[in-house]
């Protein structure tokens, strides 16, 4: 049953990845042929043809680098004091924290673009990583994991003369590493997948990030009319290196989504 | 004057350490209470000063906008203003006064609630069986097994809803080819007024099932095995264990598992965008796809803004009932 369930499951996937080494005539064919007889790289290279696809490959990478980077550092710092600092309004924050998890993404959506716009961050790098530098999300995982961090070790460096600062990068941040590349994994493929704002946030094809690219490319009859090929070639080469990534480091990832959501 | 007296507490305090750090009864703090105290202060600023990137963030880029979308929404705000804001009208509740008689929006809502009456159960009823069915079974083949079910979620949108059109496709795709090889012909899938949304619906809980599975076996795995094991001695069957035990103790997964599947069924917008811009006549439309629209491609920015209101208290209004609802079941 599972393992029916499982084929069901992978099926567009697998039609997805022998689809794009097929040839036109097999793609076309009726009854559907599933494995090509004969093995065609053109999809590819006609895609690599019309798209650039190592410029928004680079554009992705460096968007969810960055992204990853600041939510790492921003929500560990709230993360920490949440969790181990008493400071006075700290429940208040908190629950700033838990109302942003609940705002839908689109509500910000027309605003943050007119903000952009003013700051002439339309089409920068900047643009598409400062609405995702520090997400709610990230403080509440810090938070869970941090929480665990027994506090006589913190009073114990604090009796020996340590700043809050080195106690937070020396000794906490080293022992959430798990929790950290927990973080990382989810909020890289997170930027990584994100769509609607980069959409909105670039006009110069030249700053697309790949899913933008490739929709672009999808929706535009004039360009990809008549070649699923190329289509294929295209969505395998976006979703792969993700799925890799997925599979090689799914148990942070699940168990952050899990962490999550059980408290 | 202050400071005099504060060093002088500060000695009958320490003078009074050693007795308080010894006695049992002193409480969890085994600080000296000057110590506490200079450390008090410390924390307070150092939480201030590790909440302000966070919160110079929240404001700037979270905050701001959602109060300048409701702002937005009582203005008549175009393209213009995107280089001036402040020359934008207000013109009061106009713009929530159009919406109601916006056929086309009215359309939105109707397909937005569709999406989610249909796909929210389904998703969830699905993730769990799924769950179950992990938990119990196989244990080496567990991580594959996982890893297929929840490929769909990490990957992007837009390529997904790309095979997804090429399986639909009504002349060469998957399932075209699957109905002409038993001698019958496949509907045009995303082409029909009544079978895009299902199509849609379709792939939503195919992709999004994963996310539930994960967060209904973190969940069994936190019920103990010794309760499972008393209902065995008493017993219960599969069924019976299944119906007594499992689900009343999934419960709280379950809410949080129906609460964000909602939110996100609500927001549904890259799906229709990437599959059927929203077609055919306006069938798949839904209240993101709508605002996107409005407020992108014709610069709407003001109505657009009061459609986002709409859908955020409606969001809203429905989160907090399925929180009572579901609560008071537990009773």
């Amino acid at each position: 049953m599972l393992s029916a369930g499982l084929l069901v499951m992978s099926a567009p996937f697998l039609w997805m990845a022998l689809s794009a080494f097929k040839t036109n005539a097999e793609l076309g064919a009726s009854p559907p042929v599933w494995i090509p007889t004969e093995w065609t790289l053109s999809h590819f290279s006609e895609l690599l043809d019309k798209l650039n696809l190592p410029l928004y490959f680079m554009n992705s990478v460096i968007v969810a680098v960055l992204v990853t980077v600041c939510n790492l550092v921003f929500c560990s710092m709230l993360g920490y004091a949440l969790a181990k600092l008493k400071f006075t309004g700290r429940d208040k924050v908190f629950a700033l924290v838990l109302g942003a998890l609940m705002v839908p993404g689109n509500l910000m959506l027309l605003p943050l673009f007119v903000l952009m716009s003013k700051l002439h961050l339309i089409d920068t790098y900047a643009g598409l990583v400062l609405p995702f530098a520090a997400g709610a999300f990230g403080v509440f995982l810090m938070r869970q994991f941090m929480q665990s961090i027994p506090d006589e070790l913190l009073e114990a460096a604090r009796m020996d003369g340590a700043r809050e600062w080195y106690i937070f990068w020396r000794i906490v941040m080293p022992l959430v590493k798990p929790a950290l590349a927990t973080l990382s994994i989810i909020t890289f493929l997170g930027s990584w997948n994100n769509f609607v704002w980069p959409l909105i946030a670039t006009n110069d094809p030249d700053k697309y990030t790949l899913p933008v690219a490739l929709a672009t490319f999808a929706t535009d009859p004039n360009q990809s009319a008549g070649s699923n090929g190329m289509l294929m070639a295209g969505s395998l080469l976006v979703v792969l290196p993700v799925l890799l990534l997925f599979a090689v480091l799914q148990r942070h990832f699940t168990q952050g989504v899990a962490t999550a959501g059980l408290k | 004057m202050s400071t005099t007296t504060g060093s002088a507490a500060e000695t009958a305090d320490k003078q009074a350490a050693p007795g308080t750090a010894k006695s049992p009864a002193a409480g969890p703090s085994k600080r000296r209470p000057d110590g506490r105290r200079r450390s008090m202060g410390v924390q307070n600023a150092a939480g201030w000063l590790f909440s302000t990137p966070f919160l110079v963030l929240f404001t700037v880029f979270m905050a701001f906008p959602i109060v300048a979308t409701l702002v937005m929404s009582f203005t008549d705000f175009g393209l213009r203003n995107v280089t001036d804001p402040l020359s934008a009208k207000f013109i009061g509740f106009d713009n929530y006064t159009h919406l109601f008689s916006d056929d086309k929006f009215i359309k939105s809502l109707f397909n937005t609630a569709y999406f989610v009456v249909v796909g929210v159960p389904l998703t969830i009823l699905l993730g769990l069986v799924v769950a179950v069915l992990l938990n119990n079974g196989i244990d080496r083949a567990r991580t594959f097994f996982r890893i297929g079910f929840y490929a769909p979620v990490v990957t992007t949108i837009v390529a997904v809803a790309v095979v997804w059109r090429f399986v639909l496709d009504p002349s060469d795709g998957l399932i075209a080819g699957l109905f002409s090889e038993v001698g019958l012909t496949a509907p045009d899938f995303l082409g029909s007024t009544k079978l895009a949304m299902p199509s849609m619906i379709a792939m939503a809980v195919w992709r999004n099932m994963g996310t539930v599975m994960v967060l209904f076996i973190a969940g069994l795995q936190a019920i103990p095995t010794d309760v499972r094991e008393a209902a065995k001695l008493d017993g219960a069957g599969a069924w019976q264990e299944f119906r007594r035990i499992t689900v009343p103790l999934l419960r709280p997964t379950m809410l949080y598992a129906t609460i964000i599947t909602t939110i996100g069924y609500l927001n549904v917008f890259e799906e229709p965008f990437v599959m059927t811009q929203g077609g055919p006549s306006d069938s798949t439309l839904t209240v993101s796809l709508d605002m996107y629209r409005e407020g992108f491609n014709f610069f709407h920015m003001g109505y657009a803004s009061a459609m986002a209101y709409v859908l955020f208290v409606v969001i809203m209004g429905i989160t907090v009932l399925q929180l009572r609802l579901l609560k008071d079941n537990t009773k």
